[in-house]
């Protein structure tokens, strides 16, 4: 890291950790100490899918509400509490400031899920007292989360750049949802044939991220392997399109005035 | 000929106003000026005067509608040129979460020091600013006293030769404002420039080699100040005892204060002589005559409630 994208990235960090948001884990702790005592009494033989779908389930939406609640008043915050104004006059360029952010709140979210991961690790351990090589796929599943976390995250950052946080939070969340459903809604306009219902379909299909791509929870759950070519071309959609949003939110970013 | 310290080219600043944000207003207009290396340099002016939106725009923070500046030669855009300035905004507020040490630390990191050198100076810091003793203590527990004191130490820490500080005095207590003051003269002292905003005019003219005086965003005038206020032809005092029983003059007697069995009265420098041999032809002992000096507050009262003011800021159509 640059020498002064590192700092702001670990500040980001350090306030996250400050404002006590990794207490969250002790909720996920708790969850799957709960399910794997409950599971254990009332499933035979599908433990370890119930246990993996709820964890993965888990670390998903947890992470999920903290990229996009903590990613909307990443750089609001900073303006309205004018704790901008200081680093800003230091030799720190806009963009340096947005990456640094972006990367101190990723960090977060990769720590937040490493510790889940531990936990669900347990609770897997718990209910089958072995581990099988099958599991691999649950680590494939976890990084396909990390990733959907990044393009959260970078999506709740530039809407940060130029709007409220409540209005931040609409427009992710939006695209979030719609990226969720992005193959069901192409298939909606596939099968109206009506042209300006294909046109919008199409366009909300190329435009929005496809979320539903980096979800390899129910593969992991049935131990099924995730092809290799996958891991790769979602590692590479997902770096070009925060690669996008970054530059996306520096440019409208460096020229706006901090009143 | 050396390059001044700041220079600001016909800078303009226009915001827009309304929902659709059609309308503009200017809050800075085509406002010249330079300060030179090693000046304390105040800028003065009445709230929405355009003080702060000057400071802003040197520091990058907002964009200029028109115009330039530079500091030490480079453009305001140039964000290297940071290095070159320690800036503290107007009533600060830093990360709360940290503790005064974890905040210089923090923007210490900026300035490429080492681990050493950086807890080193920061260690300094907080004992120059006399935040020593609170050094751990998270800032969100911290007094604005405190905190202004904290702004200062964060934007003198990598010794910049260049030292914007924007309304530094506010809020502070007669001892936290002696402190301020103490400061500015010592980075005078080491060769620094200091430009700072301030509303209290009696540390203006204690302070600064020079001052620039900001009405409704347009530059009313520049210089020492005791020259900006020598602009004002000079009145002269005469303190009399008039003789009992004899009147006064009709143009004395109009202006003339009574102060117990005194009278005091001013008049213009050319017309001392003849206010003199009035008060002679009636008797009057003549106890003292002094020259009477306008001061800097007298300078800023009589722009703020002129038209300069209250022409306020003006308002353009896009």
């Amino acid at each position: 890291m640059s020498a002064t994208v590192g700092p702001v990235a670990i500040n980001t960090f350090r306030e996250a950790v400050r404002d006590r948001v990794l207490y969250n884990l002790v909720l996920f702790a708790l969850m799957m100490i709960g399910a794997a005592i409950l599971v254990g009494e009332i499933s035979i033989g599908i433990e370890r899918l119930v246990i993996i779908n709820l964890g993965l389930t888990a670390i998903s939406i947890f992470g999920l509400v903290m990229a996009i609640f903590i990613g909307v008043g990443l750089v609001y915050k900073e303006i309205e509490k004018r704790t901008l104004y200081s680093l800003l006059a230091k030799p720190i360029r806009r963009w340096e400031f947005l990456v640094g952010k972006y990367a101190g709140l990723l960090l977060t979210l990769a720590v937040n899920t490493a510790f889940m991961t531990l936990g669900l690790a347990v609770a897997l351990f718990y209910v089958g007292r072995h581990f099988e090589r099958s599991d691999a796929s649950i680590l494939v599943a976890i990084y396909f989360i990390l990733l959907e976390f990044a393009l959260v995250t970078a999506l709740a950052l530039f809407f940060s750049c130029f709007t409220s946080p409540m209005l931040s939070t609409l427009y992710t969340l939006g695209i979030y949802i719609t990226g969720v459903f992005a193959d069901d809604i192409r298939s909606v306009g596939d099968f109206t044939r009506n042209p300006t219902i294909l046109a919008v379909t199409r366009t909300l299909y190329y435009l929005v991220p496809n979320f539903h791509n980096f979800n390899a929870i129910a593969a992991a759950a049935h131990g099924t392997a995730i092809p290799f070519s996958l891991v790769w071309q979602n590692t590479l959609y997902a770096a070009l399109y925060v690669a996008l949003l970054l530059l996306a939110a520096s440019a409208v970013f460096s020229r706006r005035n901090l009143k | 000929m050396s390059t001044p310290a700041i220079e600001i080219l016909g800078l303009t600043k226009d915001f827009p106003v309304g929902f659709w944000g059609k309308r503009m207003r200017r809050s800075l207009d085509n406002l010249s000026f330079q300060v030179d290396e090693g000046e304390v340099f105040g800028f003065l002016g009445p709230n929405g005067a355009g003080k702060t939106t000057t400071m802003k725009l040197l520091m990058g923070l907002i964009f200029p509608t028109s115009g330039t500046a530079r500091v030490r030669g480079s453009s305001i855009d140039d964000v290297e040129m940071h290095r070159e300035i320690g800036y503290l905004p107007e009533q600060p507020y830093f990360y709360d979460y940290l503790t005064a040490r974890e905040l210089l630390d923090y923007y210490a990191r900026f300035s490429n020091y080492s681990a050493a050198d950086r807890r080193e100076r920061v260690e300094r810091f907080l004992e120059r600013v006399g935040l020593a003793a609170a050094g751990d203590v998270q800032l969100r527990k911290f007094s604005k006293g405190m905190l202004q004191r904290a702004g200062i130490a964060q934007a003198i820490l990598h010794d910049p030769p260049v030292v914007i500080l924007d309304e530094p005095m506010s809020g502070l207590d007669p001892v936290g404002r002696r402190e301020v003051r103490d400061i500015i003269l010592e980075l005078k002292k080491q060769g620094r420039t200091v430009f700072f905003s301030t509303h209290i005019l009696s540390d203006a003219e204690m302070l600064c080699d020079r001052v620039a005086v900001l009405a409704g965003g347009k530059l009313q005038g520049v210089g020492a100040p005791g020259a900006i206020v020598s602009i004002k032809a000079h009145t002269m005092e005469i303190l009399f005892e008039p003789r009992e029983g004899r009147a006064l003059p009709v143009g004395l007697a109009e202006h003339a204060a009574r102060i117990g069995g005194r009278c005091r009265v001013e008049v213009p420098e050319n017309g001392l002589y003849g206010a003199l041999e009035q008060l002679r032809g009636c008797e009057a002992r003549i106890l003292s005559v002094s020259s009477v000096h306008p001061t800097l507050e007298d300078y800023f009262f009589r722009l703020v409630g002129g038209p300069a003011a209250s022409r306020g800021i003006e308002e353009i159509s896009r």
